[in-house]
């Protein structure tokens, strides 16, 4: 990889951080309500994962904590936060809000609140890709959380059984809501437990970029060259709470206090000086440059979006002009 | 125009949509080589290979999201679950999932999604057997739910439902997969709204659905053969969205109203029908509207207890007697 990519790399995972710190500002100031889950410290996963996959071809999905897999994927930043703001121009037409972004037109197929929900629905997508007989994969991002519901063992069952094209990248940030791994799960390793199911699996240091890259790649490379399963674990950490309304009662902070030595922001942009691809004056200059854009373009598209129309709310429930054969 | 088997019917939809469209799969529980539970996929996995007819795992949310998941992306599934008993297992992926992701994507992501559902109380099966789940399903906001009381709409509900670019739910009858009657040789569709009139007449509308349809055309040959009551059955087919319109007219027509469920009251199709006769056609009633349906109980085994749980002709008869005074 090129001092270019390195550079664009670290100024994804900088604007992800950005973005989200916006987007916990504009909560407090109500501008975004319901639920709101951010993803600092969990940054390399899906910015690493997805610069080695084909991000607008590659089926993508995930939980509710799923702003920059929706970035990464392709989406336009300020539709994202005009979702966020519940605007007509947001991504999904303010009809889902930050646990349902959607945007089909780069194959992010969401944004889902049921812990363990998308597993089949990955599957799904890799059965229709199966049928069609193209090279696309589907990549299933969910937490350690998810893997206890029964969705988990019943979809990596049938993903093995019938050799679907998944990629299912478990970001282990060792928290399901708030009850720490081992008290929940037997097996904390998670990508042990795929082992029963046939499906190859590994678990990296998600922290650090240049690992994911690594192990993405070669994971990448078996599910769309062997149309197999593949299960990669990343050991990660949220530097924030769950959602926004978290106590932190769960978790010491001499523990988050040693995660935030471990930023994978820092991590990588410390790498990058080191080798001389980037001097402190220029980081300094980027981050003000994605501030500048966030709030300037991004959160004033969102703020002057007009709402959706009310005597709109039962539009959608039906496909409009959808197929009737037996008016034909 | 062929007489065939109501299962006959549905395996005719199948095959048609399959050989038509190469993104149109089945999959559930013993559809594949063993050939369906009720036979209504038999000869399909032979004749389009284990990709388009896929044997599933016991695993019911998890082969529904699949479908979910495939219909997203432009596949067109068709689930089949063994009984819609085992349906409750699915719910998660279907009204989280199917029912709403239309919605919640502001319109952007379609879900071209069918479940098939053998539903009802047949012969002796228990109470985790026999549900009747449609006021469940009726509930769910994005979901069509449809259900067939002949061969002919078994053919062309399905026919429909594969073709529509809506989730859809199909909820069959345990007890009619062998009822024979005529499905025409041309293809043809049969709408998934609106009220099919099953027999006219001027005193009585019985609305009914699926195997009550049979009750009620029972029930009104008999009112006009020993009493001279001239009952209308209306067959309501589409229990969501629900034709208001239709049970209005024929409201208007009769002025007096029954709705037979094979379902257990309190809330469902019969309270479901009478809140639209209140709110579309109140004045037009000669009489209150009165439900005919199962009782409040988990279906027993035993079959004298089960007879006495569900409704029946006789039970359309007596209300509709007293009703008119006759």
């Amino acid at each position: 990889m090129d001092a270019t990519d390195q550079k664009r790399l670290l100024r994804e995972m900088l604007f992800a951080r950005r973005f989200e710190e916006r987007c916990a500002e504009a909560y407090h100031e109500r501008q975004i309500g319901g639920f709101l889950h951010l993803y600092p410290g969990e940054e390399a996963c899906a910015i690493g994962v997805l610069e080695k996959a084909r991000p607008g071809s590659d089926y993508v999905v995930t939980g509710y904590r799923d702003h920059i897999h929706a970035l990464k994927s392709g989406m336009n930043p300020k539709a994202l936060m005009a979702e966020l703001f519940g605007k007509e121009t947001g991504c999904s037409k303010g009809r889902g809000g930050s646990m349902h972004l959607f945007d089909p037109d780069v194959h992010f197929m969401g944004g889902y609140a049921l812990v363990g929900g998308p597993f089949p629905l990955a599957a799904g997508f890799a059965k229709a890709i199966q049928l069609r007989g193209s090279d696309e994969i589907s990549i299933c991002f969910l937490g350690d959380g998810a893997n206890n519901q029964g969705t988990f063992h019943e979809t990596m069952n049938m993903a093995s059984l019938w050799n679907l094209p998944v990629l299912f990248i478990c970001e282990n940030n060792l928290y399901g809501i708030g009850t720490a791994i081992e008290r929940s799960t037997v097996e904390i390793n998670q990508y042990k437990r795929v082992a029963p199911y046939g499906i190859e699996a590994a678990q990296c240091d998600g922290q650090d970029i240049d690992v994911v890259m690594a192990h993405a790649e070669k994971a990448v490379q078996h599910v769309r060259g062997k149309r197999k399963p593949y299960f990669l674990e990343l050991m990660t950490y949220r530097l924030r709470g769950h959602s926004m309304s978290d106590s932190g009662a769960y978790r010491s902070k001499e523990e988050v206090e040693e995660w935030a030595q471990r930023d994978p922001i820092g991590i990588y942009k410390r790498r990058l000086i080191e080798a001389g691809v980037l001097s402190e004056d220029e980081f300094h200059a980027t981050d003000e440059a994605i501030q500048d854009e966030i709030e300037n373009e991004i959160v004033r598209f969102a703020t002057e979006s007009p709402e959706p129309r009310v005597e709109d709310v039962a539009r959608y429930v039906y496909v409009e002009g959808g197929k009737q054969p037996w008016l034909k | 125009m062929a007489e065939m088997m109501y299962w006959q019917g549905i395996l005719r939809a199948h095959d048609e949509e399959m050989a038509r469209d190469p993104l149109v799969f089945a999959m559930g529980e013993d559809i594949g080589v063993a050939g369906g539970t009720y036979k209504a996929t038999s000869g399909l996995f032979a004749k389009y290979g284990e990709q388009r007819v896929i044997d599933t795992p016991i695993s019911e949310n998890s082969y529904t999201g699949i479908g979910v998941g495939a219909a997203m992306v432009g596949a067109r599934p068709i689930v089949e679950i063994m009984s819609v008993n085992f349906a409750w297992l699915a719910m998660d992926q279907l009204m989280n999932n199917a029912a709403k992701i239309h919605y919640m994507s502001g319109g952007r992501i379609r879900c071209p999604f069918v479940m098939r559902l053998p539903g009802g109380t047949a012969h002796q099966l228990g109470a985790q057997h026999s549900a009747r789940m449609e006021k469940v399903f009726m509930g769910i906001s994005g979901l069509r739910v449809v259900t067939p009381a002949t061969p002919r709409d078994a053919y062309g509900l399905l026919k429909s439902a594969v073709r529509c670019d809506d989730p859809v739910v199909i909820i069959e009858h345990e007890a009619m997969y062998n009822l024979k009657g005529e499905i025409p040789d041309t293809e043809f569709f049969t709408p998934l709204e609106g009220v099919e009139v099953m027999r006219p007449g001027k005193d009585v509308s019985i609305f009914a659905y699926n195997i009550s349809v049979h009750w009620a055309l029972e029930a009104a040959q008999k009112l006009a053969q020993e009493y001279g009551i001239d009952a209308e059955v209306i067959d309501l087919r589409a229990l969501k969205p629900m034709d208001r319109a239709g049970i209005a007219a024929s409201v208007r027509k009769t002025h007096r109203a029954i709705v037979v469920e094979e379902d257990e009251a309190p809330v469902g199709v019969g309270s479901e029908v009478i809140a639209i006769i209140n709110e579309e056609c109140f004045f037009d009633l000669d009489a209150a509207p009165v439900r005919v349906h199962a009782l409040d109980v988990p279906i027993p085994y035993s079959h004298r207890l089960e007879k006495a749980a569900i409704p029946n002709a006789d039970d359309v008869i007596a209300v509709a007697r007293k009703m008119l005074g006759r």
